[in-house]
């Protein structure tokens, strides 16, 4: 009896806390972990000052786009771009979010965060299981002075899909012409060697663990774990440690204005200071949704975060979009978002 | 218990009784309904997983055909894909699991009730049972950051120097000492089904007479000889079915292998290379899956396993019945 009782509150308890937050929620999207921490931070800032509140949903891209093509949720979330055509098939519209960018990350004994540099072939040969050994010639004359174990070479790669994956793949693939043959890219690829964790924890965890292993992760993931990243040679030749100023850089070079849609993967961007994998995290929305109130309600919050949310991102060790970005947002909003 | 002691009565029954009589035939078919029904949801929803499944994966089954079960091929970019990767490391993981798992349990179980000291038995027993309440993903963390890097630092090198060169089986043992792979998975996947089995095999040692045992000792046994010539022939049917529980669990466990199995679609000889298993590939692959084919391949993966889990706990079956015919029973 007295179980009873107690389930039955449970229940009721958890029934209200369902419907408080659904009424609670003016607006929903889901979509792509990879901006979860800021957007629930951006979330919390935004409801204090305009007492509104957005849900965010961390399910993943895949889940993002499908939810928002069901028309569940008021935007989707997606670290890969939709093309154009699959956006007007669906009626949707697509704008950059959020800077971020992948980092490779080592575990080479008595080896700092920075020490290593590498080219994005020699990067590509590694994960191919070309180059099988840290003192490799190629590795070794990159990093002309610096002395490399002769150490086997383990990979760690995403063992579930992930944007994280597709814009290091894109990468791999811009840069080298036996990895998009042999591989290619997408959100989950058929890799040639290595384990795969689960998630940028996982990744973190394995490469953390494994003496000689070599990963990707998103950069907070790489700070926080104080993990040994790598520099990277970029298209215009320079070697860069990846940080706030190398992904914005990225970002400012990139071509946005000749890309339809904002149709984009940044990877391997021209200019001298330039992170070459850095990574935007794209927005989904129709152009004419159903519920056009909580659609303005999510676009009024996208303009807030523009305007207001900059620190917050840097906090968390993303990169805010350059303001001609923002601007070409705005006119994009203005051309296709009539709501 | 009604039917003893009551006194015989003449004349015509009474009317209260007679509504009791039909109050208690009422009860007596809704229970036989209310029983039959939760017998026949077992069944339902047995069918209608398998076969909302099988529908799930019609797209992969059409386009791969029986080329689904034996190619080896995991390409979501060419979208290409096949099972017998994962197939190949659930059994072998589970095999390790049983191998490590049936003769431990089965000395827990012994140790309990025939060995250990009444007083130490219950607290024991307790324990064992406890640990079958444990999460899989705490077994999994555990794995990763406790068993892995030592297995990585002090066991494998070890191992894969030694065990390595031995003839035969030889290639099972040598491999880089990564500290993940099959025999990691095996191992904490052997740990995680302990409780389940001993649990079993403790509960059913304990239904067997005294008088049994006694006159084996009466007859100058030893516990050993109890142990293997009375206890166990006697609780034999019994012990396998706590068997095939536990090889049941360690076939769909999830959590737990993906941590430390290493999540790679490669065949490799190597026990101490990464492998996959069907649950594993599933529960990472599922959210991202992005083309339909990729999913419809994920779900065709999921009725695998019920294949799998199908077949081998039929197998199981099949020798129970073979071996209580040898008993004639």
């Amino acid at each position: 009896m007295l179980n009873k009782i107690k389930l039955r509150a449970v229940a009721l308890a958890l029934a209200a806390s369902f419907t408080g937050s659904l009424l609670a929620a003016d607006v929903t999207g889901a979509g792509a972990s990879f901006v979860y921490p800021v957007m629930s931070k951006w979330s919390a800032d935004y409801a204090k000052t305009t007492k509104k509140r957005v849900n965010y949903q961390s399910i993943g891209s895949g889940g993002g786009i499908a939810q928002i093509k069901a028309a569940t949720v008021d935007f989707g979330s997606s670290d890969a771009p939709l093309k154009p055509e699959e956006l007007a098939q669906f009626g949707l519209g697509q704008f950059p979010s959020v800077i971020g960018g992948v980092v490779p990350v080592v575990n080479v004994p008595g080896l700092k965060a920075g020490a290593m540099k590498l080219d994005g072939n020699v990067l590509a040969d590694i994960f191919l299981g070309k180059i099988t050994m840290w003192n490799d010639p190629r590795i070794v004359a990159a990093n002309g002075g610096v002395k490399l174990p002769a150490k086997k070479i383990t990979v760690v790669h995403r063992s579930d899909g992930s944007g994280t994956t597709f814009n290091f793949v894109n990468y791999l693939s811009k840069v080298s012409p036996a990895w998009k043959s042999s591989v290619g890219e997408g959100t989950a690829v058929k890799w040639p060697v290595g384990i795969g964790g689960k998630g940028n924890e996982g990744v973190a965890a394995y490469v953390k663990q494994i003496n000689g292993s070599i990963g990707y992760v998103e950069l907070s993931y790489a700070l926080q774990n104080k993990m040994a990243f790598t520099r990277l040679k970029n298209a215009a030749g320079k070697y860069v440690a990846p940080n706030a100023e190398t992904f914005s850089a990225a970002a400012a070079s990139a071509d946005w204005a000749n890309s339809k849609d904002f149709h984009l993967v940044m990877t391997n961007a021209p200019g001298e200071n330039s992170w070459p994998i850095t990574a935007t995290n794209f927005i989904l929305m129709y152009k004419q949704p159903k519920k056009a109130a909580s659609a303005k309600d999510a676009r009024d919050f996208f303009r807030w975060v523009y305007a207001n949310g900059d620190a917050q991102a840097m906090a968390l060790d993303y990169v805010p979009l350059p303001d001609a970005l923002v601007q070409q947002v705005e006119a994009y909003w203005k051309a296709n978002m009539k709501f | 218990m009604n039917s003893i002691a009551l006194p015989a009565r003449a004349g015509p029954p009474l009317p209260a009784e007679d509504a009791r009589d039909a109050r208690d035939l009422r009860a007596d078919r809704i229970f036989r309904w209310i029983v039959a029904g939760a017998g026949m949801f077992v069944l339902v929803s047995l069918t209608a997983a398998a076969l909302s499944m099988l529908w799930g994966g019609k797209e992969a089954f059409q386009t791969f055909g029986w080329g689904f079960f034996t190619s080896s091929d995991w390409d979501p970019v060419q979208r290409k894909f096949g099972a017998f990767v994962p197939i190949v490391g659930t059994l072998v993981s589970a095999s390790i699991a049983m191998l490590i798992a049936v003769p431990v349990s089965f000395g827990i179980a012994l140790f309990l009730t025939e060995v250990a000291p009444a007083w130490m038995r219950t607290p024991v027993g307790a324990a064992v049972e406890l640990l079958a309440g444990i999460p899989s993903i705490i077994y999994g963390m555990w794995g990763l950051f406790v068993l892995a890097p030592f297995l990585a630092e002090n066991v494998y090198p070890w191992v894969d120097e030694n065990m390595g060169q031995w003839p035969l089986v030889g290639a099972l043992f040598s491999g880089p000492p990564l500290g993940l792979g099959m025999l990691t998975a095996g191992l904490v996947l052997g740990i995680m089904v302990i409780p389940f089995i001993s649990s079993v095999m403790r509960e059913v040692f304990l239904t067997v007479p005294t008088p049994l045992k006694e006159s084996a000792y009466a007859l100058g046994a030893t516990t050993s000889e109890v142990a293997w010539d009375v206890v166990l022939p006697y609780t034999r049917s019994a012990v396998i079915g706590g068997i095939f529980l536990g090889l049941g669990r360690a076939l769909g466990e999830t959590m737990a292998v993906t941590f430390v199995l290493g999540n790679a679609h490669e065949l490799s000889t190597s026990l101490l290379m990464p492998g996959n298993s069907i649950a594993a590939a599933i529960a990472n692959e599922f959210s991202e899956a992005d083309s339909p084919i990729y999913l419809s391949s994920l779900i065709a993966l999921g009725f695998t396993l019920f294949l799998v889990t199908f077949v081998v706990l039929s197998i199981a079956k099949f020798m129970l019945m073979q071996l209580q015919r040898k008993e004639g029973r």
